[in-house]
This record gives C-alpha cells, structure tokens and sequence, in this order.
C-alpha cells in the first residue's frame, strides 16, 4: 500500500516546529522529530482519530557516531494502525549529552521489552519505565554493546551463581 | 601346582580401582547441555543410526544429579555462565565434561559482547570434541577418549587422556 500523505500531513499541522524533516522510504511516510515533544506526538499518533497507530511494532535506536550525525542518538519507533492500515517511521533525536526519554509503555504495552532493550545496548533512559531491569543482558554488564565505540572484542566478568549450593 | 593352575581360565586378578573403571566407563550417563545447533547432532548420535549405547552411555539424564558426564553442545553466553555452573556443581564425583563443538570449545565465531571464549572459562574440561557442528562420529570419539581416561586414571595416571 503506498504512504498515505494524511498522516505527515496531521503530524506537521499539529505540531509544525517539532519536526526536523520528514520524506518518504517508499514503502512508509517517515518523520524525524525533536525530543522535547516527542511522547506528546506519539500519543497523539494513537489518539488521532484519523491516525488512529494502536500497534507499535518495533522500538530501536541508531548510533550515528560513525555516520558522522548531530545529535548521536535516534529512537525509531516503528507504527502501525490495525484498524486503518496504514504504517509510520517516527525517529526521535536524542543528543548524547542527555539520553532521558519518555517511556512509551503507558501507551503501548509492547514497548516494555523493547525499551529494556534498547536500554542496555544503547544506554538510553526511558524515563517512567515500569520495570527498567535488564533485558538480554546480565545484572552488572558493563558498557552498552550496540554502541559504535564498545570493542568489539571488550569481554566482560563472568558472573557467578547467586547462592552457593 | 601354583595357584595360576588351580584358578586357570575361572579367574582373573585386577585391582578393585579398575574394576569400577572399567564398569564405569561402560555406563557413563550423560546429561546433555544442548544451547544451540550442537544439540542437533547429539539428537542424532543418541539415536538408533549411530547409536550411543554401543558405548554404554545411550542412558540419557535430565538431572545433572543423577549424570557423571556432561556434554555441553552449543554457544554460552554471560548469561548461561552461572547455570552451567550451577549445573556443573550439583553432579557428583566423579564427574567428567566434554566440550563438544567449536561454540562450547573457544566460543566459535562469535567473538562478540555476549558470549563465553570457552567454557574452561568457567568449568573443567576434560575432552574438546572440534567441529561446528562436530559429526555424531566426533562426539562417540569423544565418549571413547573420555572412556581412555577413565582406565588411565584408575591406573594413576590422571594426566593421561
Ligand atoms: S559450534 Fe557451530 S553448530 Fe555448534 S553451536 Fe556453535 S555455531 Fe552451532
């Protein structure tokens, strides 16, 4: 199904100064936003009669260290409207120096594991999570992984049982 | 008439340390720790093609209390380092661990954030079966050096393998 245009088009009227570009990948309509008002746009995504994305379906982040981009960081949010069919991009910036997001659980229950995930490989704090353990990872691993700048063969501690039998 | 006479052909002498080597060697239990594809092939080797029981070792133990040979088949990571242990710990002696498999072995190909450069790195190893994966042939060849072992050290030489 080719991008439907309502949908940059309802995001750019509401919030017209807090998205930084937006184009067309050709098989979705993708938008790059600020950060300040991002949980507000994602929200209203959701609640958006026309928009109507009741299904995030993927939740990561870019390092574009090496891509040579400002800010650092992007938190991609991979939407989808079960109902209207119809699918979006939505990234985030996110400058290194403060990697506090909003959590996106209160709105889509999905994002649970996959912002506990991208919270240990990227080190982003997803502020208001309900459970911010470690997903993948073990308690006490150091370092986030999925960073251009960690190692690639940096080894970590091996962790012992917890209780001695 | 000396007493190899008398006893000649109804009896032999041994120690009772190779007796038990002996009977040990020919029923080992083995408790596979199956993490990834490896565990495929060990599928096979218990089954009737290649058949493990030839090597007295076909009785297959979920519970590493009730096992004395550990096979660990597949990739460890950080995260299963403390289970192995775990596992490792609650067999008892005496015990014997095969490392079957290049993940098991050296951590295979993923030299990576996530996974163990070898399971020495958190348990004795006394075979490296290599391979990725190793043939069913290569881990019974495994089975048959661990048993080697076992003979030599009731005839102290523990170091022998
Ligand atoms: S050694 Fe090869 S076959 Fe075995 S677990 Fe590793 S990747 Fe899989």
């Amino acid at each position: 199904m080719p991008p439907d245009p309502v949908i940059l088009e309802k995001l750019k009227e509401k919030f017209p100064t807090e998205i930084v570009s937006t184009n067309d990948s050709g098989e979705m309509p993708v938008a790059v936003i600020k950060k300040a008002e991002g949980h507000s746009i994602l929200s209203f995504m959701k609640e958006e009669p026309a928009l109507r994305f009741d299904f995030l379906i993927d939740l990561t982040a870019i390092d574009r260290q090496k891509l040579g981009g400002t800010p650092r960081f992007e938190v991609v949010y991979h939407l989808y409207s079960v109902t209207l069919k119809h699918r979006l991009r939505l990234k985030i910036q996110l400058p290194e120096e403060d990697l506090r997001l909003a959590s996106a659980v209160d709105l889509w229950k999905s994002a649970n594991w996959m912002e506990r995930e991208c919270a240990e490989m990227f080190g982003i704090l997803f502020e208001g999570h309900p459970n911010p353990k470690k997903l993948l990872l073990f308690e006490g691993f150091e370092g986030y992984p999925l960073r251009k700048d960690y190692p690639i063969d940096r080894r970590q501690k091996i962790p012992v049982p917890e209780e001695k039998l | 008439m000396g007493t190899k006479d008398i006893f000649a052909g109804s009896v032999i002498t041994t120690k009772v340390k190779e007796v038990v080597a002996w009977g040990r060697k020919n029923s080992l239990w083995p408790m596979p720790y199956a993490t990834a594809c490896c565990g495929i092939e060990f599928m096979g080797t218990v089954s009737s093609y290649f058949d493990i029981s030839r090597f007295g070792a076909e009785l297959v133990r979920f519970s590493p209390r009730q096992a004395d040979l550990l096979i660990v088949l597949g990739t460890i990571n950080y995260k299963q380092a403390p289970i192995l242990k775990r596992i490792y710990d609650q067999m008892c002696e005496p015990k014997w661990v095969i490392s079957a498999g290049a993940c098991a072995s050296s951590g295979g190909f993923y030299n990576n954030y996530s996974v163990v450069q070898g399971i020495d790195e958190i348990i004795p190893v006394d075979v490296y079966v290599p391979g990725c994966p190793p043939r069913p042939e290569a881990i019974l060849n495994g089975i048959l050096k661990i048993q080697e072992k076992i003979v030599k050290e009731a005839k102290g030489k523990p170091d022998a393998a």
